[in-house]
């Protein structure tokens, strides 16, 4: 995974609610979810949808990310503006939500980066550049990992349907 | 070793002896279910099947439910569309679980499921919702999905890479006192267990109190087990679980009943003590933020909201009217109503509920989701502070970051009705 850099710091506990208001469920398409990303945060919101935000920025958060509904707008409005999530520990349905849409996402129970730090992915860790420290990740379990590898939900599903169906 | 009820549920479901905490299984799914965010699962679905020259074909449409109630009737023309879209899937994959925006059969998805005895012991039930967790209530092991996990179990009929959860064992002693229900007692667990304490893991409810409860309370209790972040809830089912399916679910045929193991193996034992328990408050901006109604009453609320799948049923619309029968809700302060389905809507109506609730000045709505994650009636002003029998307090929640909800038991909602300020039931019972 290539560097970048962290573009929003959040706490604990940041439901889906934050990421994703109620409000515009009734969008669901992955093509379109990304406008109403943390459309409450109103500057982040805003700093998206202006690509003021680079692809392959870091958020880096607390505890329980992603807690609450299993609205999967969360995972893919912010897969839309391709940032890796590094969140201590996520809530279980975000967690499976992230790895069936291909959204980045990190365990890294220590983590701690300040917004603007430039941060690595390697060998198992996440190195903040900006301090030199580093912090284990907690792998996946095996059985998620294989759906990261067919490269999301859908073309691992595919695949088991064309087997069952002998082709 | 001994295994827990969802690990010997999940063994069943698999076929196989013993099924192992952490181990991952894909066992078949007896019931799918999914709401308005159908239309997602659907764009999903038909990705699956995209270049395979199959045709997009559900594996079970006896085994699949869909319930219109986050947005009924539909709030835009997206909506609406949407809902025109799940129509017309519906009709051409056959589904007959369907639940549409109708006065004589429709609903909120976590009061359809159990009333229409959709719900069995021993069954593997998933849905596009997280408050799935519900259906534990009937021995159920039922969490929430993804609409892209729900496009998969639509298209292979298992669940994928379910790891066994390991379970905190809940023993509620003793009875709940006069005033503190079901709300309460779930609402200090969470509090105890924190937002992510049962990550992960699956919350098995015993004891006195849970014996004595009816469904409507242990239906509330696994609910809002996900708010602790559990998998799952579960009550392992008894003779009130015959009961309900037998007498309100319409239920006929033979039922899977069995219990965990004697000697099972649990990650945690948490012991209450229910006699002790008084009314509890979730305040803003969390669900684990509980305290005790003596250190938030007095609170001034704008809004009071009684009703949504944690606390519209038929007990909880009679003890409002008991509570609003010919007195009056605070000027300042507006009360609605949802009743979780139109089965409870008319038997309050029948029972003089809805009238008493009505003339005290509450304002009684359809059955829906409604203000419950803000995006059908009921928003709240800047500044204002609503108090509601729902599940969930997070910021934004009822439809404005910049309003505050606090949770609280339908008698507290009732109550505090009277007097516009958070308020002890306990005085008006």
């Amino acid at each position: 995974m290539a560097t970048g850099k962290v573009v929003r710091k959040l706490g604990d506990d940041v439901s889906t609610d934050i990421i994703y208001p109620g409000r515009f469920m009734a969008t669901v398409l992955p093509t379109e979810t990304p406008q109403y990303a943390f459309a409450d945060d109103a500057e982040f919101n805003r700093k998206l949808k202006a690509k003021e935000i680079a692809p392959g920025g870091f958020i880096v958060a607390g505890k329980n990310f992603g807690c609450g509904s299993s609205r999967e707008q969360a995972a893919s409005c912010i897969k839309g503006y391709e940032l890796t999530v590094v969140a201590r520990h996520f809530a279980r349905i975000f967690l499976q939500n992230s790895i069936n849409v291909g959204l980045q996402m990190v365990i890294c129970p220590a983590i701690e980066a300040e917004e603007g730090h430039e941060l690595e992915v390697r060998e198992g860790k996440v190195w903040d550049l900006t301090t030199g420290k580093s912090f284990a990740i907690e792998p996946l379990p095996k059985a998620r990992q294989a759906i990261i590898d067919a490269g999301g939900l859908i073309p691992y599903a595919r695949r088991l349907v064309l087997e069952r169906a002998g082709r | 070793m001994g295994m827990t009820y969802v690990q010997k549920l999940l063994a069943r479901a698999c076929g196989r002896p013993q099924a192992a905490v952490g181990e991952v299984v894909e066992p078949p799914v007896s019931l799918a279910m999914s709401h308005e965010n159908g239309a997602l699962v659907i764009n999903q679905f038909n990705e699956i099947f995209k270049g395979t020259g199959l045709e997009p074909k559900v594996w079970d449409p006896s085994r699949i439910a869909i319930i219109f109630d986050h947005r009924v009737p539909a709030e835009s023309s997206k909506t609406a569309t949407n809902q025109k879209k799940i129509r017309e899937f519906i009709q051409k994959q056959g589904i007959k679980k369907f639940h549409d925006i109708r006065g004589d059969s429709g609903g909120i998805c976590h009061q359809i499921l159990p009333e229409n005895g959709y719900v069995r012991p021993g069954m593997v039930v998933v849905g596009t919702d997280s408050h799935t967790t519900t259906h534990g209530a009937l021995g159920a092991f039922a969490f929430g999905i993804g609409a892209t996990e729900m496009a998969s179990v639509w298209a292979l009929g298992n669940i994928l890479n379910v790891e066994v959860p390991g379970t905190i064992k809940v023993v509620v002693k003793g009875r709940l006192p006069r005033g503190v229900y079901a709300k309460d007692l779930i609402l200090h667990l969470v509090g105890k267990l924190t937002a992510e304490g049962a990550n992960f893991k699956a919350i098995e409810f015993h004891g006195e109190a849970i014996r004595e409860m009816p469904t409507s309370g242990r239906l509330v209790l696994c609910n809002m087990t996900v708010e602790a972040g559990a998998t799952a809830g579960v009550v392992p089912p008894d003779e009130e679980t015959q009961r309900y399916l037998r007498e309100e679910a319409g239920v006929t045929d033979a039922l899977d009943l069995f219990g965990p193991d004697a000697d099972a193996v649990y990650d945690q034992v948490v012991e209450i003590d229910a006699a002790r328990l008084e009314p509890q408050i979730a305040c803003p901006h969390t669900v684990d933020n509980v305290k005790g109604i003596g250190e938030v009453a007095g609170k001034k609320v704008q809004q009071i909201v009684v009703g949504s799948c944690t606390n519209g049923r038929l007990d909880d619309l009679e003890v409002a009217a008991k509570i609003l029968k010919g007195k009056r809700v605070a000027d300042g302060t507006r009360m609605l109503v949802f009743p979780a389905s139109w089965r409870i809507y008319s038997d309050a109506l029948r029972m003089g509920y809805l009238r008493d609730l009505v003339q005290a000045g509450a304002v009684v709505c359809n059955p829906g989701c409604g203000p419950c994650l803000g995006v059908h009636q009921g928003a709240l002003a800047d500044g204002e502070t609503a108090l509601a029998t729902t599940n969930r307090n997070f910021k934004g929640r009822m439809g404005n970051p910049n309003a505050e909800v606090y949770l609280c038991s339908t008698a507290v909602a009732a109550a505090s009705a009277l007097t516009g300020e958070i308020s002890d039931p306990r005085g008006v019972l």
